[in-house]
C-alpha cells in the first residue's frame, strides 16, 4: 500500500476527498456530480483539467451558489431525477458522502452506474474504531454529520461501512476498479479489497467503480 | 401615442415573404427594434431580449409612450446584468405586436387599410424567423444569448431548438414549453372581454374610429392577477380600504385591489392594441414544443450545443416550477448542458420584471460563466 498525496489545487484550496476524486477523472471527460453541494470538485474540474461537468444539488441556496459562479448546476433530487439521464451519458457520474444520506443508495448506485461510464462514491465509513467506540462506551447513537447534533435530525439515514459498500458492490455487479482510504489527516492510500484494518481506521472510502461484464 | 415611434425600423420579409405556421406568406413587413450597448468587432457579444405578451422593444431607457422606465430598466444598462458596457442587447417588438412592428393594427399594404382582423393568426415560431431575419439583416451570425421571461421564454425555447447553431446561450424565465389549459382558459376571458366591448366592432374598430377599451382594460385586470400571487396581494393591499374609512355599500372601488386594478386597466390601453391582444395571447396558447416534436420534447434539443439556465420562482402560479422542471427534465434527457434555479419569493410571475436579487447573481454569473466558456472578453 503507498501513501498517494493529495493533489494540490492551483486554484482555490479544496476539501481533501474531493481533491482525491479529482486526481481520478481523465482531462475533458464529462462528469455529473451528484450532491454537487457548493461546486467546489465542479470548478476545480473545470478550471484543472477543462472538464464538461454538470450537477445535480438539492438544496436550493447552493444550487443559486453554483450558478452564479458559472457552473452548470441543476436543483434536483438523485432519487427520482437521475432516472432522467440516458445511459452512459458522462464518463463518470460522481456522489461525493451523499449515499448514505439517500432513502434508495442501492437504486441510486445502480443509477448511477447506468449514467456514468464509471462511479466514483466516497462513503463515510461507520466501521471506523472511534464510532465502534463511541457506540461501545456511551451505548448511543454517534452522528457522522456536521449538520446535526442527534441520530433523529441527521441526513444520514443509511450509514454503512466499508465491508457494507464492498459486499453491495458485488450484490450489484460493481467492479471497484480502485480504491482510496481516506484518514482524518487527507492522506490516503490505496486498496483494492478493504480488509479488517481499512475497515477498522478508514474515516473514508474512496471507489472507482466500473460495471462489471453482465 | 406619436405617430412615428423612435428606435430602429427594418423592413423584412421581402423579397421573400415569411412563410407563417398557419401557411399565409407575410411581406414586406416591419420590425421595431432597440440596441443598447456597442457590438465588438467579431459580432459575438450579442443579447436578444425576447420581450413577454404586453412588452415591447422599449426595455430600458424611458419609454417614449408611457414616459415610465423600460419593463427590464433594472436589468440593462452599464455594470447592471445585461452590462450594456459588455453585451449588445437587442430587444424586437414582436410580429403581431402594436409597437411599431407589423401587428393587426398597422395599415395593410394591399388594402390601404388597418389589417384588424385580416391579419394572419400568428405563433411563438413565427415570431422568432421574424427576429432571425433581423439578425440577417444586421449581419449577426451567433447571439451570445437569448433570453426571456414568460413569452419570451417562449420564444428562447423556440430559439434554441429552431436554430441551435444560432444560439450559444438561452435563458427560458418563468415560462413553460407548452401553454397550460389554465392558461389558454385565462386567455380566454381576456379575448372574450375585449370581442364582448361592442366598441371592437368585430375587429374593425379602427376603420370605425372606436376602440374598445373596456373590455381591453378588463382583459388586462384578469391576467394581471395571474401575474401576481395571494401572498403579494394580501401584502400589498390586504383589505385595505381606498381613500375611505368605511365600504360604501356600493360598487365604487371601496378596496386598495381595486383601484390599483382598474389603474392598470386603464393604463394599458393607453399603450396596447385589442387585436394585438388577442393575436399575441393566441400565439402563446398555440405554444406546444412537444407536440412539433412528435410528443417528446427532449427531440427538440437533440444533440444541442447551446448552454441553458432554466429559472423559475417560487410563488409563480402561472407557469409554475414544475413546468421549468419539465423543461429541465427534457434537457437532461439529450444530456444538454443546463442550470436550473428556482428563486425563492412570494412577487409571483411578475418576480422575473423586478428586483429580486437572488434572480439576478444567478442571472449574471450564469452570464460570466457563459461568456469565459464562448471566450468573450471585455475590457
Amino acid at each position: 500500500m503507498n501513501d498517494v498525496k493529495t493533489p494540490a489545487s492551483p486554484t482555490r484550496a479544496i476539501r481533501p476527498d474531493l481533491a482525491l476524486i479529482a486526481e481520478m477523472i481523465a482531462p475533458a471527460s464529462r462528469v455529473l456530480d451528484v450532491g454537487c453541494g457548493d461546486g467546489a470538485l465542479l470548478d476545480h474540474l473545470w478550471r484543472t483539467k477543462n472538464v464538461d461537468g454538470r450537477g445535480l444539488e438539492i438544496r436550493q441556496d447552493r444550487v443559486r451558489a453554483c450558478v452564479a459562479h458559472g457552473l452548470s448546476v441543476i436543483q434536483g433530487d438523485a432519487e427520482t431525477d437521475l432516472r432522467d439521464y440516458p445511459s452512459e451519458a458522462f464518463d463518470y457520474a460522481v456522489l461525493g458522502q451523499t449515499l448514505q444520506a439517500m432513502r434508495n443508495p442501492r437504486e441510486v448506485l445502480l443509477q448511477l452506474a447506468r449514467i456514468g461510464g464509471r462511479t466514483i462514491v466516497s462513503i463515510l465509513n461507520y466501521g471506523n474504531w472511534r464510532i465502534r467506540w463511541r457506540l461501545l462506551t456511551s451505548g448511543r447513537m454517534p452522528v457522522q454529520d456536521s449538520g446535526a447534533r442527534h441520530w433523529y435530525d441527521t441526513d444520514n439515514i443509511h450509514p454503512c461501512t466499508l465491508h457494507d459498500f464492498v459486499r453491495l458492490c458485488d450484490e450489484l455487479g460493481l467492479k471497484i476498479e480502485r480504491g482510496l482510504l481516506v484518514r482524518g489527516t487527507g492522506t490516503a492510500r490505496d486498496l483494492h479489497s478493504p480488509g479488517w484494518y481499512a475497515n477498522m481506521f478508514g474515516e473514508q472510502g474512496i471507489f472507482l467503480l466500473t460495471r462489471g461484464k453482465q | 401615442m406619436p405617430a412615428e415611434l423612435p428606435g430602429h425600423h427594418v423592413v423584412l420579409g421581402t423579397p421573400n415573404k415569411l412563410k407563417l405556421d398557419c401557411g399565409i406568406e407575410l411581406g414586406p413587413f416591419t420590425v421595431a427594434y432597440q440596441t443598447y450597448g456597442t457590438l465588438n468587432a467579431e459580432r459575438s457579444n450579442v443579447i436578444l431580449v425576447c420581450h413577454a405578451l404586453t412588452g415591447d422593444q422599449y426595455c430600458a431607457g424611458i419609454h417614449p409612450v408611457t414616459g415610465k422606465p423600460g419593463w427590464w430598466e433594472l436589468m440593462i444598462g452599464p455594470g447592471r446584468v445585461l452590462d450594456t458596457e459588455r453585451y449588445f442587447v437587442i430587444c424586437a417588438n414582436v410580429l403581431g405586436g402594436c409597437m411599431g412592428t407589423t401587428g393587426p393594427k398597422e395599415i395593410d399594404p394591399q388594402t390601404g387599410v388597418a389589417f384588424g382582423l385580416s391579419f394572419p393568426v400568428i405563433t411563438i415560431g413565427d415570431m422568432v424567423r421574424a427576429q432571425a431575419l433581423l439578425l440577417d439583416h444586421l449581419g449577426i451570425q451567433q447571439l451570445f444569448c437569448v433570453l426571456g421571461g414568460s413569452m419570451g421564454g417562449m420564444q428562447v425555447l423556440d430559439w434554441a431548438a429552431r436554430f441551435p447553431k444560432r444560439v450559444f446561450a438561452a435563458v427560458p424565465i418563468a415560462t413553460a414549453e407548452r401553454h397550460s389549459a389554465q392558461n389558454i382558459a385565462f386567455h380566454e376571458v381576456g379575448r372574450q372581454a375585449i370581442m364582448a366591448d361592442p366598441d371592437w366592432c368585430g375587429g374593425d374598430y379602427l376603420a370605425q374610429g372606436r376602440n374598445p377599451t373596456r373590455g381591453l382594460a378588463v382583459a388586462r385586470m384578469a391576467a394581471h392577477i395571474t401575474y401576481l400571487s395571494e401572498a403579494a396581494l394580501t401584502r400589498k393591499f390586504g383589505r385595505n380600504l381606498q381613500e375611505r374609512d368605511a365600504v360604501t355599500y356600493g360598487f365604487d372601488a371601496d378596496f386598495q385591489v381595486e383601484s390599483y386594478l382598474r389603474h392598470q386597466g386603464s393604463t394599458f390601453v393607453e399603450r396596447f392594441d385589442a387585436n394585438s391582444y388577442l393575436y399575441i395571447t393566441r400565439a402563446m396558447d398555440y405554444f406546444d414544443m412537444a407536440a412539433e416534436h412528435g410528443g417528446v420534447l427532449a427531440n427538440a434539443f437533440r444533440g444541442t450545443p447551446v448552454r441553458f439556465c432554466v429559472i423559475s420562482f417560487s410563488s409563480d402560479w402561472l407557469f409554475p416550477s414544475w413546468e421549468s422542471r419539465t423543461i429541465v427534465h427534457a434537457l437532461n434527457a439529450v444530456v444538454a448542458n443546463v442550470s436550473y434555479a428556482e428563486i425563492q419569493t412570494d412577487k409571483g410571475h411578475d418576480a422575473f420584471l423586478l428586483d429580486e436579487p437572488e434572480f439576478h447573481t444567478t442571472l449574471r454569473g450564469f452570464l460570466d460563466g457563459a461568456a469565459e466558456h464562448r471566450g468573450l472578453r471585455f475590457r
